[in-house]
């Protein structure tokens, strides 16, 4: 990084007259503007149908719209799936990813480089990207309409080992050295040095997958048959298609069913969120 | 479509060795998995889980696992999956007009090989003959009339009393349902539309509804051959079309089928058509006086019917085709036809469920309710050929093109003609 | 000597530890892509025959369809139509969020939040904004005295439509990454900047613009990626109509594949879309990380 070197007359009155409300006002716009939509899916999930698009301070509050979302679908089990899903695959993709890491930063394997740039194909080349051909593997394996069939192509992150390579190659040679003198194998030395020396690591990654994988929709769509295996976005997906008709508020509530976990987390734990993007992001 | 064929044989294997295993443990009970779609408004899924519980109540020997997959084209989809997957249900209920699809992928037996006594061959007479012309192919029927409609037309009598006109009396032909969709435009100062017409989701229905009552049918009765550019439909076309451009009687562009009955609701259009199965769920919803009567007519009156039917498919057991059998004769039977009907606006699928005591009451209370079934006797099959999905897909965006003004109807409707044509080219009988 | 042998067993071990990642990525990335290619040169099997290798068929079959044209250059509007617009908003929401804001933590969360809600939610609240006569747009523009589009329903408006909800949905996501960005240019530059009388506007071209350019070429990868993939809200929005004009490549494959019960084509159209990642792929590797990463 340079310095502009340059020499000029001082002139510190500037900064007095900085921040301008003009610029405050824009960003605060802009901000309502941006968090307007999920503002007015809260109105329309809490308020009679009738209020959809009619404002009024006093209209009456209601829980209708959830018990029949509620009703009309069974979310918990949604949820349930969700759930299973998503811990799932990051238990998974942290064990493959890690042992996959470990090897490409601390091992000797011939065409090294070469392997590493097949892995990263996958950065590029994902799940949704194949669905017709992943779908009849899946459906070759017997693994269709289950949650292991929505979870396991994504197990193998090339992402994920992207990631934990990088973060095990900062990692001292001296405190493997020194694990290694006191008789450790390689699994001990990674347990007991490397993992725990990636934790940050590790919990942006697993904030990343699992913001993702809540949220992904097109495979799971295209593996799952059943409510036994179904995400809640493929659930909602299903019930507020436009052909159903079903109604706007009810729509509404089940939106918000079916982001509330992540939003809350999302919102209790803000800084991590927005700290593990940008870790993650640095790929 | 097996090229690769390892897998696909080892999950067939690993597929068989399940379905084995499940067999052998619920040996004293037969145990049944349907999909079933929703296409229209109201908690229609607690209905059928309703049923299903009544249903198990008197057939202990009998569970039933009912899955809702989406709308018609999303069961198809996740039925024809669970097949490849070897997961085969015993029974679906699918778009009646999936048939040739579900034949050519050899999936669903006939009726006919199902039914064993007199009786259950008086039963499969007992529906409306209208609704049997999609479930029939070459003198064999594949597929039981359940969840099925006609399109219907609602009026809003509080709009038409404000605009001047007779709230007790619909439209008879096209020209006067742009007249008066035109006139509650004019009246309510273009508050208010005349009358709307849903053009996503199903608009090739619409649309077929359109020509046939300018007197044309758009497809072959084997499912081979289309007729999309005739000029019986041209024609028609024209005039939906004229309802935006001309008549001002209707918005343009393409109007949202799921939006649509929220329309009626709101309150912004006048007049809808749509499946008499929301009639319910729009007299729930209205806090206006609504009628519902037929279709307005052309040269003759018309609809295509629509909806989904029950299938049976192949590779289950003979006890689970059985089993499968005294479902749908249960779910066909004339109270729950009457029941079913009652709660969606669905038609009560055979005119025994009309003479039942709770139905025949309901139509007495509320006559919109019969509507559906008079117009029976002036229904045609919906447009159901091979390649369904392309051939439909390829009306729809002809449809779309023209009210949106892209192309005239002529010019959608030949390269609609087409694109059927190349898809159909290898099914030339 | 015994060097050697640990190197040979250092070999095996991380083998070893390579192996479940390989067959994975194998069964679920290699795999399918070379049975995409092979798919691609047959054609579905007619009333229960095999499937019949025609060689280029398909892609001829392609080159012919004008739907898929449209789809393509529909694919490429919406890329042009949402990725500056994003990276611009992300920028300036970033340069927002940078400066001394009252309440600058709720501003960020309100231009971050839209980035964690599933695709699916999303489409599902603007689905209310957009209808037309009863949606919240047109209920605004009325109030205003204008009569609003048919956001969906008009093919001249419908992909526009689509792009803002993209661009809602993804500007927050980018921004958090300027973020990091601009937290990471000393403040001694600004200050040097301020003292040479250097103007604001100037100095974001001049200084802060350039740092940024890894930022920006990062997030334009990232944002043509997602401009292929992801194609969630059109189930809920449009379903790719009215007549095609909001139809995405990735959604007309899923269309191919399984409401047309057409695989094979389907196949074709994804190699077309293997082709255009891979140029964003080689892009990446060849231009964007030439200077460290890969070490």
């Amino acid at each position: 990084m340079t310095t502009p070197t340059a020499a000029a007359p001082t002139t510190p009155s500037r900064r007095l007259v900085r921040v301008p409300s003009l610029e405050t006002t824009a960003a605060w716009l802009l901000a309502i503007v941006w968090i307007f939509p999920l503002l007015y899916a809260l109105w329309a999930a809490f308020h009679p149908l009738a209020f959809m698009v009619r404002f009024d301070l006093l209209a009456p509050l209601t829980l209708d719209n959830f018990t029949n979302a509620w009703n009309q679908a069974p979310f918990e089990r949604y949820y349930l799936n969700t759930f299973l899903l998503v811990t799932g695959i990051v238990a998974a993709q942290f064990v493959v990813c890690t042992l996959a890491g470990f090897a490409f930063a601390r091992f000797p394997i011939p065409g090294k480089d070469t392997l590493f740039m097949l892995v990263l194909i996958q950065l590029f080349v994902f799940p949704e990207v194949l669905i017709v051909e992943n779908y009849r593997i899946a459906s070759g394996l017997g693994l269709v309409d289950t949650i292991t069939g929505i979870g396991l192509p994504y197990v193998a992150s090339a992402f994920g080992i992207f990631l934990l390579r990088q973060t095990f190659k900062t990692i001292p040679r001296e405190l493997e050295d020194a694990a290694r003198v006191e008789g450790c194998g390689w699994m001990a030395v990674l347990l007991k040095v490397y993992v725990p020396l990636a934790k940050p690591t590790y919990l942006a990654y697993g904030l990343v997958s699992i913001s993702h994988h809540w949220n992904n929709f097109l495979w799971p769509l295209v593996v799952t048959n059943s409510v036994e295996s179904r995400p809640l976005t493929v659930g909602l997906g299903i019930f507020s298609a436009p052909e159903t008709g079903v109604n706007w508020a009810t729509i509404s509530a089940a939106t918000l069913l079916s982001i509330a976990p992540l939003l809350v987390a999302f919102l209790l734990f803000q800084r991590q969120f927005v700290q593990s993007f940008l870790r993650a992001g640095i790929r | 479509m097996s090229s690769r064929l390892p897998h696909a044989l080892s999950g067939l294997a690993a597929a068989g060795l399940l379905m084995a295993a499940g067999q052998s443990s619920a040996q004293d009970q037969v145990e049944l998995t349907m999909y079933y779609p929703i296409a229209v408004g109201g908690a229609l899924t607690e209905v059928i889980d309703g049923l299903v519980t009544d249903f198990e109540a008197e057939h202990p020997d009998i569970s039933v696992d009912a899955i809702y997959a989406g709308n018609y084209d999303d069961t198809r989809v996740r039925a024809m999956s669970a097949i490849e997957a070897g997961d085969i249900p015993q029974l679906s209920v699918m778009f009646s007009i999936d048939l040739y699809e579900l034949i050519e992928q050899d999936v669903i037996v006939p009726f006919d090989d199902l039914v064993q006594s007199d009786e259950e061959r008086a039963w499969l007479d007992s529906f409306y003959p209208a609704l049997m012309e999609n479930g029939r192919l070459d003198g064999k029927t594949y597929g039981i009339p359940f969840q099925r409609s006609t399109i219907v037309f609602y009026w809003n009598k509080d709009v038409f009393e404000a605009a001047g006109l007779d709230p007790e009396r619909p439209p008879e032909t096209w020209q006067e349902m742009a007249e008066m969709g035109a006139a509650v435009r004019e009246a309510s100062n273009g508050e208010q539309w005349g009358v709307m017409v849903p053009s996503t989701g199903y608009p090739y229905w619409m649309f077929q509804a359109f020509a046939f009552q300018n007197g044309h049918r758009l497809m072959s009765d084997d499912g081979t051959e289309v007729y999309f550019d005739d000029p019986a439909a041209i024609e028609a076309l024209e005039y939906w079309v004229s309802l935006a451009n001309e008549h001002n009687a209707m918005p343009a562009g393409a109007i949202e089928w799921g939006t649509l009955r929220q329309n009626f609701i709101e309150q912004s259009t006048a007049m809808m058509w749509h499946s008499t199965g929301n009639l319910t769920a729009v007299r729930n919803e209205a806090n206006f006086d609504f009628g519902v009567a037929m279709l307005p007519m052309n040269t003759q009156r018309g609809s295509p019917t629509g909806g989904g039917n029950f299938y049976i498919f192949k590779g289950t057991s003979d006890e689970e085709q059985r089993a499968a059998m005294t479902f749908i004769r249960w779910m066909t039977a004339p109270e729950r036809a009457a029941a079913w009907s009652m709660e969606t606006g669905y038609m009560g699928v055979s005119p025994a469920a009309y003479e039942t005591e709770a139905l025949s009451n309901y139509v007495e209370e509320f006559p919109p309710a019969a509507v559906a079934r008079d117009q029976l006797e002036h229904a045609t099959a919906e447009l159901a050929t091979y390649q369904g999905g392309r051939v439909r897909r390829a009306l729809d965006n002809a449809v779309q093109a023209a009210l949106t003004g892209q192309m005239s109807p002529e010019e959608a409707l030949k390269q609609a003609q087409a694109e059927a044509d190349a898809a159909l080219r290898r099914y030339a009988r | 000597m015994a060097k050697r042998t640990s190197d040979r067993r250092m070999q095996v071990y991380g083998a070893l530890l390579l192996l479940p990642a390989a067959v994975l990525l194998g069964t679920f990335a290699y795999l399918p892509t070379v049975a995409t290619l092979i798919n691609s040169l047959f054609l579905p099997g007619f009333r229960g025959s095999p499937p019949e290798f025609v060689g280029l068929e398909n892609y001829a079959l392609l080159i012919e369809d004008r739907t898929f044209w449209k789809v393509a250059r529909n694919n490429l509007i919406y890329a042009l139509g949402t990725i500056p617009t994003a990276i611009a908003l992300a920028l300036g929401m970033a340069l927002f969020v940078n400066g001394r804001l009252p309440g600058r933590g709720l501003v960020r969360m309100a231009y971050f939040t839209p980035t964690i809600l599933p695709m699916i939610a999303a489409a599902n609240i603007w689905m209310f904004f957009y209808a037309p006569q009863i949606g919240l747009f047109n209920n605004l523009l009325g109030a205003l005295g204008v009569t609003g589009p048919n956001w969906l329903g008009d093919p001249s408006v419908a992909l526009t439509s689509v792009i803002a909800m993209a661009v809602w949905k993804e500007a927050g996501f980018f921004m958090i990454f300027y973020l990091a960005a601009l937290q990471s240019i000393p403040p001694e530059l600004e200050e040097a900047a301020n003292l040479e009388g250097t103007s604001r506007w100037s100095f974001f071209w001049r200084v802060t613009f350039p740092l940024l350019m890894p930022t920006t070429l990062f997030v334009l990868i990232n944002a043509l990626i997602n401009a292929v993939r992801v194609v969630d809200h059109l189930f809920i929005l449009t379903k790719g109509g009215p007549n095609n004009a909001t139809n995405l490549l990735l959604y007309y494959v899923y269309e191919n594949a399984f409401s047309f019960f057409d695989r094979t084509y389907a196949a074709t159209i994804t190699v077309i879309i293997l082709l255009v990642l891979a140029v964003v792929a080689t892009v990446k590797f060849t231009v964007l990380d030439r200077r460290t990463h890969y070490q």
